[in-house]
């Protein structure tokens, strides 16, 4: 779909504003950031995580009380998808000493790390090994390390300041200060980052940074990481093995409450089988395919809170869970794309914000909530209405890519953002000479399971990594720190999981009995009759189709 | 939900034939969503739903012509009487290896990949890639021995398979691929000196007593030092010093 003609006149404002945009961005004349105390307003009037009528106080479980989406709530208020009294837990189907539940980026690394110290592992993913929001990440990965101009110190600082200050210090401690050991391994494991000749890697900055601290590989970061840790898992059969398209379901504890294994559930044959381990790491990542208040989302097909509710209902408490990450950038055309995310690289190489006259109206590197909440109300109606009308009828603003090859050469958005460029070049737009339509979408979210420094959760044995963990980035992840939150804590979470796995010996008699109680409490209190969770997959079908199919839920020999 | 295929005019819809059988479906939609549209819940072949991870290779044909074409089916819109089939898997061989033990050398990746030499140079796999990577020209360069050309060449590879799918000579090319890639970066590129030397510092302890002072100070605080940290100009150099250097 290239741009209809009534959207290259609205191009025709933003290439007339554009050479003296150009002319300050190279004098570094920026828009004007909003100060800190600016922010609040802005974020309270606009950001979606302040909309009435969007949350509520979940009924029941460890977090009780505490108001979040209702999405969310709507899976944790959820029935349990088997019966404990129907699941045989006397003959595990599969043994090992540390089960890994999710293969993104945490999982991959984290089942490294736990093989590397002795540990056989098993890892349990839902789809394919890296079908994950890991193989996503574009722009980048932060770490503190260049020497002379960086420190732990500063990336500390920033963190703080885009978590809104509430963030957890002895998590982000524990991240930055192992932020460079983290990127160490993986250029020793031959993720190709972009380098100068010399080898230095080359960085800049993302929304938040006080430093250019951004490294990255092309515009595929998340890939490069992904597929090379992938790779590595691969090198090492011996003790790690992947079962794939089985999503696990349901922590198994003993009868002392500690972690004894894992429910899996193979999404072909429809089988539910026990893995038992005597440690265990949720690694499930994230959950954008919620689609909360009906944002479209930038995540995978996988993202849909699984860990967040079998953790919960074996007794992890949650938090941070109140604020949810919506990206600024996010494709609304043309719609085969819609919700793709757009990588703050590309504002970090240069290209300016625009509403529909072709004019600036934020500050291009504020945190993403701030941000995001500035170009919503840029399109709401209710704020400026100065957005741009697409032709499928929503809004959305200008990013000027044509900009960065005007700033930093020709030929640079093709050689910085290939994965862009072919993706647009297919629907008929050159992104090196026409600007992009897009609006914040659901991307992060910012919170998860409570776990301590070394990812262990409150219940023994069981470990949590990743964007499934709450804590690190407090109110609001900075880019390029979740990529290194996914290593760094992985890490952490696979070499203390076999440890405690060799430490600890025989597990106890297996039960699902807190699933059990779980149940109870979901009747006493009313709620959740209907519902089964987790979700494993979103429906999308169609549901004119979906009321013929009678027989989805019938027993006999077709299902 | 804004991604319910079900949510849309279907004013024109066109046939679209989905492992042989018929469907009728809008014709602004993506295969993916097109077979959402006709009812499926997708459970393999649909990973990242946006063109990176090659779970949804596809192999179609238009009605007109005999030719095979490829794409991605999150990326590829529909046409009308198009044949066609998602490629989710595909077996292929791949050597294990110890990255640290290796050097990038060209006779490495042979000893783990003798097959390479038996391509025929038929370009059927440039042509099968979605992702509109020179293939046969990395295949190439892999038998020359040129491990950076290789990397170099397949950095966009998305490993769906649909080159190895369409090889005469039996190749895993996205797994020569890889080795290649991450050889290049651990063995012939240089290593990052401020990354080792930055390591180092950590080990040493020497931010320890700075991120301990800040970890122990009020919100108020911290919000004054946020506010009044130095920023690093945008269109600077790498090169650029702080004016404060007593927490670098
Ligand atoms: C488009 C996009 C761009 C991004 N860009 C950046 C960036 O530039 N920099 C940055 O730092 N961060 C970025 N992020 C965020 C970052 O990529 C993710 O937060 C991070 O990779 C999450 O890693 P993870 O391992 O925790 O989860 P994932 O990588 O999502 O892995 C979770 C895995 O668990 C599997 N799973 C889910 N449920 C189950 C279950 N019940 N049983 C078994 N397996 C299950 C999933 O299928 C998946 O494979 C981006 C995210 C997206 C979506
Ligand atoms: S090189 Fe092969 S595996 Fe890689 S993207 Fe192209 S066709 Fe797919
Ligand atoms: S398809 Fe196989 S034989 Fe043909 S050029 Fe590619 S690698 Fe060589």
């Amino acid at each position: 779909m290239p741009y209809p003609e009534s959207i290259r006149a609205l191009i025709e404002k933003v290439e007339k504003t554009r050479p003296a945009r150009v002319e300050r961005k190279k004098r570094d004349q920026e828009f004007p950031a909003l100060k800190l105390e600016e922010r609040d307003p802005v974020l309270r009037n606009f950001h979606p995580d302040f909309i009435e009528g969007t949350r509520r106080e979940i009924k029941i479980g460890p977090s009780k009380g505490y108001s979040i989406s209702n999405e969310m709530v709507d899976l944790l208020e959820a029935k349990s998808r088997v019966n404990p009294d129907l699941v045989n837990l006397d003959k595990p189907d599969y043994e090992t000493d540390v089960l890994v539940i999710g293969a993104g980026g945490a999982g991959t690394a984290a089942a490294i790390l736990a093989a590397e110290n002795g540990a056989r592992v098993l890892i349990a993913t839902k789809l394919r090994h890296g079908d994950a929001n890991t193989m996503m990440a574009e722009g980048g990965i932060q770490a503190a390390d260049k020497v002379g101009k960086d420190s732990p110190y500063f990336h500390y600082l920033d963190i703080l300041g885009g978590g809104h200050f509430a963030n957890d210090p002895e998590l982000v401690y524990t991240m930055v200060s192992n932020a460079p050991d983290a990127l160490r391994w993986l250029e020793g494991l031959g993720a190709s980052f972009s380098k100068f000749e010399d080898g230095t890697m080359k960085t800049m900055h993302g929304g938040g940074t006080s430093r250019k601290r951004m490294h990255y590989a092309a515009d595929i970061t998340g890939a490069e990481i992904m597929r090379t840790i992938r790779d590595e898992a691969r090198n090492h059969t011996d003790m790690i093995d992947v079962v794939e398209f089985c999503p696990a379901v349901e922590i198994v504890l003993d009868d002392a409450g500690r972690c004894a294994g894992a429910i899996l559930y193979n999404l072909e044959t429809g089988e539910y089988s026990f893995a038992r381990a005597s440690a265990v790491i949720i690694a499930t990542g994230g959950s954008g395919r919620l689609h909360i208040q009906d944002f479209m989302t930038t995540n995978h097909y996988g993202a849909t809170a699984d860990g967040i509710v079998m953790a919960y209902r074996a007794g992890v408490p949650i938090s941070f869970l109140h604020t949810v990450q919506y990206h600024p950038t996010g494709v609304v055309f043309p719609e085969q794309a819609e919700g793709i995310l757009i990588t703050e690289k590309f504002r970090g190489a240069g290209a300016n914000v625009l509403n529909v006259h072709g004019e600036q109206f934020v500050y291009e590197r504020e945190p993403r909530d701030v941000e995001a909440a500035c170009i919503i109300r840029e399109c709401s109606p209710k704020g400026r209405g100065n957005g741009v009308p697409t032709p499928t009828g929503k809004f959305g603003v200008w990013l000027d890519s044509p900009m960065i090859d005007m700033l930093k050469g020709e030929g640079t958005v093709l050689k910085e953002f290939p994965g862009k460029h072919i993706l647009f070049r297919r629907f008929g737009i050159d992104i090196s000479k026409e600007p992009m339509l897009i609006h914040p979408t659901l991307h992060y979210q910012n919170g998860g399971l409570d776990i301590n420094s070394t990812c262990e959760t409150n219940v023994p044995g069981l470990y949590a990594a990743g964007e499934v963990a709450g804590g690190i980035h407090g109110e609001n992840r900075l880019m390029g720190n979740s990529l290194l939150d996914v290593i760094v804590f992985g890490r952490i979470a696979g070499a203390a999981a076999a440890a405690y796995s060799e430490a600890t010996g025989e597990i106890g008699r297996p039960t699902l009995e807190h699933v059990r109680k779980y149940n109870e409490e979901l009747k006493t209190a009313g709620v959740g009759a209907d519902r089964i969770a987790p979700m494993l997959l979103p429906d999308y079908s169609n549901p004119e189709v979906r009321e013929k199919q009678l027989s989805k839920d019938y027993f006999g020999t077709l299902s | 939900m804004s991604e319910n295929a079900a949510n849309r005019s279907v004013d024109d819809l066109v046939p679209i034939f989905f492992m042989g059988k018929r469907y009728m479906v809008p014709s602004s939609l993506t295969i993916q969503k097109a077979l959402e549209y006709a009812g499926y819940q997708h459970v393999r072949g649909c990973g990242c739903r946006g063109g990176i991870c090659g779970a949804c290779g596809t192999v179609y044909r238009d009605p007109d012509s005999y030719r095979l074409q490829v794409g991605l089916a999150c990326q590829t819109v529909v046409e009308s009487g198009m044949h066609l089939m998602i490629l989710p898997y595909y077996p292929g061989n791949r050597a294990e290896f110890d990255i640290d033990e290796m050097q990038g050398t060209g006779g490495e990746v042979a000893a783990l990949y003798p097959e390479i030499f038996k391509c025929i140079g038929c370009n059927a796999c440039t042509q099968a890639c979605p992702m509109d990577i020179d293939v046969m020209h990395y295949m190439a360069q892999a038998i020359r021995g040129d491990i950076k050309g290789v990397a170099e060449t397949s950095f966009d590879c998305i490993m769906c398979g649909l080159c190895a799918s369409r090889c005469p000579a039996e190749e895993v090319q996205f797994n020569v691929a890889i080795l290649s890639r991450r050889l290049n970066a651990r063995h012939l590129t240089p290593r990052a000196k401020h990354l080792e030397k930055q390591v180092e510092r950590v080990a040493a302890g020497e931010f320890e007593e700075s991120l301990r002072e800040l970890m122990g100070k009020s919100t108020d605080d911290l919000k004054q030092l946020y506010r009044d940290r130095e920023a690093e100009p945008q269109m600077t150099e790498d090169d650029w010093k702080p004016q404060d250097a007593r927490y670098v």
